[in-house]
């Protein structure tokens, strides 16, 4: 079996004379989790919805488990499961029935009480949807698209509108799911969600990619500058050349990723010898949001 | 599965859930039956001239409202929820599973059609328990039946046409109720049309098929000397229902319109 789950070359997107999707080129190999990064309108359900079979492309290839997603064919919707970006559910049915009527569509199914533990739905089990809080209905969606087995599991901004806690609760859902072996294809425009849960990112903005790797690495962020400050008493000395003053009195230095530790030693060595105290002493790694804003932010208004 | 038993199972789940939910099964039994008793009532001593003969009253809205039974449960009840599950995104859900969406849309239809069907039997035991109604047997039972699944089926057909000119969930009662109320009212449902009704009434009503499914109901019902049950009735209907699986075929939607 091929470990390529999706491979897209050059999609395309036009609605009239709109391009919402310039010409993108990605992959996702099996047992990962790809997330796909942009702000709103950048292209991101537009390309999800391609993929799932809701939309057709103006141009391109896309494959999803070796079909054309266009085509519709049912023996590709057994094998793939969708949480949609805003979707409904009948809100009379119980959580359990909800899932055991999902699953009925499916060859293959995944036993009810297990999908009801992986999204943490237990105790609800028997509360119809309609007494569901917006977190708990949101799981259900997830329930929902992994009731038959699927092998490719579509989340669409799945923790959109989320207080923080309910987030962290569904990130568990989304790494059990990835200790039973499913592939995510996850959107979002959480900078956090993507570090925590990707395998690999593309960053698009404008209907471009304009960056694509591990978030830890995506776009040079390894090789990005480590930012230190610190404050001084008045009157002291500057501790390296390269130290800049801020409005606020804090002094800052910014090093390339591989100074830090030697600038820390340095700058604790220097404070010590002297007999100062760095206060409020801070040190900042480059985070994927520094990355995404430079990038997303140079593709905004052109 | 196959298509049939998806399509029964599909069936029993649209069925739970539809008891479920108290104000849509309630109004979809109490309103023919709370009209029946309304309408009886008031005018229910009165009768009717149609072609020359004389009908009692109560005997009429038994026939009357079972057809506005089938027209509540299929025609608007199926247009307002499915365009609710429309915009619900219930709809594009289901399009993304591997459930052909002509199961789904199959049964929620066979299900509406259960509903008339309860509905009519409720009518006619509620008719022949208090207006001395009778209940129809022999070839008479067999026109009814026809007419009951023609009617329901072809009522089904246009609620889903319907659905693709519905721009969102709370348009959906009025525009309903806009394209049934006048019909209803005009084709002898709620007032029965007799001989001496302006000629544009008649003319209009024999246009529509609401019209055609009293007739047919009283014909199927009553028979002759009474009321003559015309094919032609049941004709018209079922050409409005194919008409109305035509244009569901082509502008039905599964995504909200937003």
């Amino acid at each position: 079996m091929s470990d390529r789950v999706v491979e897209v070359q050059d999609l395309r997107k036009s609605y009239g004379d709109l391009e919402a999707v310039r010409g993108i080129s990605f992959h996702v190999d099996r047992g990962e989790v790809f997330a796909m990064l942009g702000p709103n309108g950048a292209g991101k359900t537009t390309t999800t919805e391609i993929l799932e079979g809701y939309r057709t492309r103006s141009a391109g290839d896309v494959t999803v488990l070796g079909h054309d997603p266009a085509k519709r064919e049912r023996s590709l919707k057994e094998r793939v499961g969708i949480v949609l970006q805003s979707t409904g559910i009948d809100p009379f049915l119980t959580v359990t029935e909800t899932i055991e009527m999902y699953a009925g569509y499916y060859p293959s199914r995944r036993p009810t009480d297990e999908v009801i533990e992986v999204v943490g739905l237990a105790e609800k089990r028997d509360t119809r949807v309609n007494k569901l809080s917006g977190g708990q209905q949101r799981r259900l969606d997830v329930a929902i698209a992994l009731a038959g087995d699927p092998e490719l599991l579509f989340l669409d901004e799945p923790t959109t509108g989320f207080d923080p806690n309910a987030r962290r609760n569904a990130w568990e859902v989304v790494k059990n799911l990835i200790s039973i072996g499913k592939t995510v294809f996850l959107t979002t425009h959480f900078m956090d969600e993507a570090q925590y849960l990707a395998d690999r990112v593309v960053v698009i903005a404008g209907g471009l990619i304009v960056a694509e790797g591990p978030p830890a690495s995506i776009a040079g962020r390894e090789q990005m500058r480590t930012r230190i400050r610190f404050r001084l008493p008045n009157g002291t000395p500057d501790p390296d050349p390269r130290v800049r003053r801020l409005p606020d009195d804090t002094y800052e230095l910014q090093v390339e990723a591989n100074e830090t530790t030697k600038t820390v030693h340095d700058l604790t060595g220097w404070a010590l010898d002297h007999g100062f105290e760095l206060e409020a002493f801070e040190i900042t790694l480059p985070t994927l949001e520094d990355v995404y804003l430079q990038l997303t932010g140079a593709e905004v208004g052109t | 599965m196959n298509d049939v038993a998806l399509t029964a199972r599909q069936v029993r789940y649209t069925n739970r859930a539809f008891w479920r939910n108290p104000q849509a099964a309630f109004f979809t039994f109490a309103f023919p039956l709370m009209f029946l008793v309304i309408f009886t009532a008031l005018l229910g001593g009165g009768t009717v001239i149609r072609n020359g003969l004389e009908f009692n009253q109560s005997t009429y809205y038994v026939a009357s409202m079972s057809a506005f039974a089938i027209i509540t449960a299929c025609y608007t009840n199926l247009a307002i929820s499915v365009t609710f599950q429309r915009d619900a995104g219930i709809l594009k859900r289901t399009r993304g599973t591997p459930l052909p969406g002509y199961d789904y849309l199959t049964a929620r239809v066979t299900h509406a059609i259960g509903i008339a069907v309860l509905l009519v039997v409720i009518c006619s035991a509620f008719g022949a328990a208090f207006y001395n109604a009778s209940i129809p047997s022999g070839v008479s039972l067999f026109r009814t039946i026809v007419v009951v699944l023609v009617g329901a089926g072809s009522f089904a057909a246009l609620g889903l046409a319907l659905t693709g000119a519905i721009p969102n969930a709370d348009a959906a009662p009025p525009v309903v109720n806009a394209t049934i109320l006048p019909l209803l009212f005009i084709s002898g449902v709620f007032i029965p049309i007799g001989d001496q009704a302006p000629k544009w009434v008649d003319v209009v009503g024999n246009i529509f098929p609401v019209r055609h499914l009293v007739d047919a109901f009283l014909g199927a019902y009553y028979g002759k000397p009474f009321f003559d049950f015309s094919w032609t009735d049941v004709g018209v209907v079922a050409l409005w229902g194919v008409v109305g699986l035509v244009v569901a075929a082509r502008t039905f939607s599964w995504e909200p319109r937003r």
